[in-house]
């Protein structure tokens, strides 16, 4: 089923929560919608979902107006953040639960419902467990759970709400992996809602950024992170650093510097924020003459095959320190310790103008 | 245009749960028939008095005296009811002892004994000839019958609340904030004073503020030691009685209108410091 | 709380030296606790059954199948069986209202909830007469039509109804705000109905605590005294409860049949605090350990 969002608003008294969102889902997809907390991602999901209602705005359901139908009507598979497993039931009669409560004329026959919730226990990989309580589950298997219930009364729509939010890091590496195998095997639309932009770009087929109440960029997880639309999109993906100065003849003016621009980053002169990924750099050793920002090493971590270095700039300026990222090849090329002097030079610069960061 | 609600939107937030209208307007039903509309009786009769009648009614020197008797009495008590209340409270957190198991499930007995055969136990208790009172009888202390066994009465019933809500508190209260006053060189008095006796202070008053509503309106248990000397040992729920008993409802109902009063002001200081008892548990935690 | 077993008396165990009260401290403040809670507690408990029992089972048995107390009993019983069950339904529709929805003035609702338990019980039962006495507002029309409410069986019922009203609400709020909706949010989406979200996600999670609130409303609408004295008129195998009957055989010196039937009541108060306890040992093996333990 697909899911089209049209002009979604909803405020809680002074809080505007969502403010104009429109975004297209299309079936079988899995989109993740991105965001820190607060900005409103959960509140357009539990409205897609039903357990909430717009202000103004619809949501259409494979193209049909949904926005008056009721929770019950709208075929959504919820998973909760807490799971909201029901406690004194067993983890059988709580994935049977959807199934049981339907109207008599619906329901299918208990040796139906036995072989189906026992073919979604498998398909969770937790078969085993059917006579334990919640209580009795870890995290990581309540969330699967969780899963399996909300998928046993086959759902056209899956949504997840923060879905590895409570669980601790190694398992949550481990269910990231296996909800993009389970989608991939049974296909059915799921949006879900995280703040770690890690989890959606491994796992998500697009991505949508929201940050207070409005989207900021729909993409695949490489066009998000490589071309991002805004500065908060550039700033929320992944590390960054940032440089404000302003554009002069083709190339950019920090300071007393000067870093030169591809013709594809040029813009209209004025003031601007580069933003430069810490793979993004080359180092030249000592201060050479030329385009380029001088710095100075103050830390190396070389752990694993990446080196992390920490620079400070070399024009005095303060500020937050520069983060740059080499291979440790590169590294050991250079030949350059802690306390030596380079010369940044970006190879990928993200250009905002600055009265675009006002707005 | 998606706006079920309506307008009344800012008065609920919207939730996908049925039975918001009928089940509130059921409570609100059932509230005011039974409680409501029936407690408004009281004022609406009070009203209807005037204000000479109304205060040649309280301000009797006998109803003046019961008054003060419930008053003094439920505020000495309730006071007592915090200092022992406070120890029981501290040992059954602290402490591990024989008996510990009954005697947490028996701190509640007063709320759960009828008060009438607390009142018929506490009387024969300390009667002459009872168990206590016939030890105190030749030491010349009078229990029985006298406003000292009112007091006792209103200890009685009203044990339970200093020690039910400092017990949750005290528990909560982390071990690693003693453990560092005790590491700044406090000694376990001034750990006390300074560290412990401020978490649990909202609790203590809630507990007293709630001990001495409960002893004002208290009946049951009291009549049956109190003996009932006009003048001396009557308390003012007895007064009501005794004027009902008499046909005089405007005279009760002035006393009761007094009580009550009072009962609301108690009820809202009880209120006020139950939210800042949750608000500081909040922020503590 | 967590063990009951005994080790070394006065020590619980995490404690470390420093936090530790001296000993004579301790076993003073023991002391003190102990001989308060024999006092105040234990004696009256026992003088209730040592009295009960002082002519012998045979005059205990005799007080009790006396037609007078045997009325009274089920008298009480009759009340008891309206009152409980109008408040139990009250309490549980809401707690609904107030814990499963946000909405204004809830705080304030709470409060009239509570109203009943800070007046006098002696005031609970003056405006039933107000309303329904003699001299009271309906109390013409009453005897027009001839129907007897105050001194009489409704009289009691109503009074009973109000200074029982707020125990089951009062146990099942807190107990339902601290669960929160999530649960019967899950359970609607999953396709239950209003019925059904309550009775396969709400009840079974209230149940204990329902069970308590029912107690302590029974344990007091059987026990009131006050309220029940003012409207019932004391008249012997007709409007006498439990306890107004204690208080006549009291008052007659009957002492022994007195406290012969003074001994059920408290035998209810015992039972009232026994399933308190279970009550309490439930919820808490059932909340505590690890539902959620990994919430941030």
């Amino acid at each position: 089923m697909s899911i089209a969002i049209r002009h979604l608003s909803k405020r809680f008294g002074a809080f505007q929560a969502l403010d104009d969102v429109s975004i297209d889902i299309g079936s079988g997809e899995l989109v993740a919608l991105l965001g820190p907390s607060g900005c409103g991602k959960t509140t357009l999901l539990r409205i897609i979902a039903g357990l909430e209602y717009a202000d103004r705005g619809e949501v259409l359901l494979d193209g049909d107006d949904a926005s008056h139908r009721h929770v019950r009507e709208r075929q959504v598979g919820f998973v909760f953040q807490h799971y909201a497993l029901f406690r004194h039931m067993s983890v059988f009669d709580n994935v049977a639960f959807g199934l049981r409560v339907r109207s008599r004329k619906l329901r299918p026959t208990e040796a139906q419902i036995r072989e189906r919730v026992v073919r979604l226990l498998k398909l969770v990989q937790l078969d085993w467990l059917a006579d334990r309580h919640p209580s009795q589950l870890s995290g990581g298997q309540r969330q699967r759970i969780a899963l399996a219930r909300a998928l046993a009364v086959e759902p056209k729509v899956l949504l997840l709400d923060e879905p590895f939010g409570a669980l601790d890091a190694k398992v949550r590496k481990e269910l990231r992996r296996w909800l993009r195998q389970l989608h991939d095997e049974i296909h059915v639309t799921s949006v879900f809602v995280t703040h770690d932009q890690e989890e959606a770009l491994e796992v998500a087929d697009r991505v949508v950024l929201i940050n207070s109440g409005r989207v900021e960029q729909v993409g695949t997880p490489e066009s998000v992170y490589e071309t991002p639309a805004t500065p908060f999109v550039a700033n929320f993906l992944g590390s960054v650093n940032l440089f404000h100065g302003r554009i002069e003849g083709g190339q950019l003016h920090v300071g007393e510097h000067v870093i030169g621009l591809d013709s594809g980053d040029r813009e209209p002169g004025g003031g601007a924020v580069a933003f430069v990924r810490p793979h993004d750099f080359d180092l030249v050793p000592g201060w050479p003459a030329g385009s380029g920002l001088p710095a100075k090493i103050e830390r190396v971590v070389s752990i694993g095959p990446t080196a992390q270095l920490e620079l400070s700039r070399g024009d005095g300026e303060a500020g937050e320190p520069i983060e740059v990222h080499l291979d440790r090849q590169t590294l050991g090329r250079l030949g350059v310790r802690e306390g030596d002097r380079v010369l940044l030079r970006p190879r990928r610069i993200r250009l905002f103008q600055t009265d675009a960061l006002a707005a | 245009m998606v706006r079920r609600e309506g307008n009344s939107s800012r008065l609920k937030r919207f939730s996908v749960l049925p039975g918001f209208a009928v089940t509130l307007g059921y409570t609100l039903a059932y509230l005011s028939l039974v409680v409501l509309i029936p407690l408004s009786a009281i004022g609406a009769k009070t009203l209807t008095l005037g204000w000479e009648a109304f205060w040649s009614a309280v301000s009797t020197p006998r109803v003046v005296a019961s008054y003060r008797l419930s008053f003094g009495a439920s505020l000495l008590a309730a006071g007592i009811n915090v200092v022992f209340g406070l120890v029981l409270a501290w040992v059954l957190v602290r402490y591990r002892f024989p008996g510990k198991g009954l005697v947490d499930a028996l701190v509640d007995l007063p709320f759960a004994l009828p008060t009438a055969v607390a009142g018929i136990a506490l009387a024969t208790i300390y009667s002459a000839n009872g168990p206590i009172g016939e030890f105190l009888q030749p030491l010349g202390i009078e229990v029985a019958y006298t406003p000292k066994g009112v007091l006792l009465a209103l200890v009685f019933i009203g044990l339970p609340f200093v020690v039910r809500t400092v017990q949750p508190v005290l528990a909560d209260l982390e071990r690693d904030v003693e453990e560092a006053a005790a590491g700044l060189g406090a000694s376990r008095w001034q750990t006390f004073r300074r560290v412990i006796l401020p978490h649990i202070a909202p609790a203590i008053l809630t507990g007293f503020a709630m001990a001495f509503a409960r002893a004002v309106g208290e009946y049951g248990s009291v009549i049956f030691i109190a003996g009932n000397v006009p003048m001396v040992s009557e308390i003012a729920p007895l007064m009501i009685i005794t004027k009902l008993e008499q046909y005089d409802y405007a005279g009760a109902t002035a006393v009761a209108s007094v009580m009550l009063v009072i009962s609301f002001i108690l009820l809202l200081i009880i209120n006020a410091l139950q939210g800042w008892m949750q608000r500081r548990r909040g922020a503590g935690g | 709380m967590e063990s009951r077993t005994l080790v070394h008396p006065g020590i619980i165990a995490d404690e470390s030296p420093s936090t530790r009260d001296p000993t004579p401290v301790r076993w003073a403040l023991i002391g003190i606790a102990l001989a308060f809670f024999a006092v105040f507690l234990l004696l009256p408990l026992l003088t209730v059954f040592a009295e009960a029992l002082r002519k012998g089972w045979g005059a205990y048995l005799a007080a009790l199948t006396n037609p007078d107390a045997l009325a009274a009993i089920q008298l009480t019983l009759l009340v008891a069986a309206i009152a409980v069950p109008l408040n139990l339904v009250f309490g549980v529709t809401a707690s609904w209202a107030i814990a499963r929805f946000d909405f204004v003035g809830k705080r304030v609702l709470i409060t009239l909830i509570d109203l009943p338990f800070s007046v006098s019980p002696v005031i609970s039962g003056l405006i039933y007469v107000l309303l329904f006495g003699a001299q009271g507002w309906f109390g013409p029309w009453l005897q027009e039509h001839d129907v007897r409410i105050i001194f009489a069986v409704p009289g009691i019922v109503l009074a009973t109804i109000f200074v029982t009203f707020p125990f089951v609400a009062r146990e099942l709020i807190p107990l339902m705000e601290a669960q929160g909706w999530e649960e019967e949010e899950a359970a609607v989406v999953l396709g239950a109905s209003g019925w059904q979200v309550f009775w396969h996600t709400t009840l079974p999670g209230i149940k204990w605590g329902l069970l308590y609130g029912v107690i302590l409303c029974n344990a007091r609408a059987m026990g009131e005294f006050g309220a029940v004295s003012v409207v019932s008129g004391h008249i012997r195998g007709l409007t006498n409860t439990m306890p107004l009957h204690v208080e006549i055989l009291y008052n007659e010196y009957n002492y022994a049949a007195a406290f012969a039937v003074a001994s059920l009541l408290a035998l209810l108060a015992i039972v009232t605090l026994g399933i308190k306890e279970l009550v309490e040992r439930r919820v808490h093996r059932h909340s505590s350990p690890g539902s959620r333990e990994n919430e941030s």
